[in-house]
């Protein structure tokens, strides 16, 4: 089943389809939540007015954390399967993790400055942020070092597979350690300890950008498939050109 | 709003960065379509 849906062709055909979906609920999503977050939600009693940084800050962190899951997800059935697909997709979501990933840092560093007093501390939450940042610039450089992509894809999916042990590490590193940084205020089990009104726009936000990084992902791995497609045709022309020349 | 330079910086670092990297990637599909439609009809493509 995975084989059938992941064939380029077919994947080709359904992304096309999916965008759509993909893009605009997300863009709504995101302009609704940050209209409501800026201008709606009410002032945190400790923080004040900063809060509202929150609404980029923590969805941004979470996909941070969500995207590397899913290069490692790629990562794994690349070795496994041997899939090119899956190849092309780690590739491809790799930028936008890192991309995610440093503007989490960026706007977590705009939210530290008027509630700590600094732009940074080697905290343990933002340090293996940083970390996570560094293991997907690491992953973007492996898979555009080797002269072969094939090798470069193995070598970038066995980096990903290693440093998701940093996922956990980010997760409970508010637990583990004294830290600046807050707890988490939203968990899977349990009730959250932010108030619904500031629930709401924030998940929101999250939703819109999980959609948006989404079809960024899924737009980059189709223009990777293309360029794919583009050079093997380049390559069948060359053969066939010389094969004609060597035969007359 | 008395922390308001870090909120609007913030904002635009966050919608910014995800809308540069959407248009890089449309481009990017873009220019390779018109490729692959200057390369030649659908059906003598072939395979990836």
């Amino acid at each position: 089943m995975l084989h059938r849906f992941a064939n380029p062709g077919q994947f080709l055909r359904l992304s096309g389809k999916v965008l759509p979906w993909l893009y605009w609920p997300g863009i709504l999503l995101i302009a609704a939540s940050l209209i409501w977050g800026l201008f709606f939600a009410p002032d945190d009693w400790q923080q004040g007015d900063t809060v509202r940084i929150m609404y980029v800050h923590v969805p941004f962190a979470w996909l941070a954390s969500a995207g590397y899951l899913s290069l490692a997800a790629c990562s794994f059935i690349s070795l496994v399967w041997r899939h090119p697909l899956a190849d092309l997709a780690a590739g491809e979501i790799g930028p936008v993790g890192a991309g995610f990933t440093a503007v989490c840092l960026a706007t977590g560093s705009l939210w530290g400055k008027p509630t700590w007093g600094a732009w940074w501390v080697w905290d343990a939450r933002l340090t293996s942020v940083f970390v996570l940042l560094l293991l997907y610039l690491g992953h973007i450089a492996l898979v555009r070092a080797f002269d072969d992509p094939i090798r470069g894809y193995r070598a970038g999916a066995i980096l990903a597979l290693v440093g998701v042990i940093n996922l956990p590490i980010i997760k409970f590193s508010v637990g583990w350690w004294n830290t600046l940084h807050q707890p988490a205020s939203i968990g899977l089990t349990g009730a959250p300890t932010i108030a619904a009104t500031m629930l709401w726009p924030l998940l929101f936000s999250a939703i819109g950008f999980t959609l948006l990084f989404a079809a960024i992902a899924v737009t980059r791995t189709r223009a990777a498939v293309m360029e794919r497609r583009i050079r093997s045709l380049l390559m069948v022309r060359a053969s066939s050109a010389t094969e004609q020349k060597a035969l007359s | 709003m008395t922390h308001l330079p870090y909120i609007v910086a913030a904002y635009i670092v966050a919608l910014g960065t995800p809308i540069a990297m959407a248009t890089e990637a449309l481009f990017r599909v873009r220019a390779a379509r018109r490729r692959l439609d200057a390369l030649g009809p659908r059906r003598s493509r072939g395979s990836v």
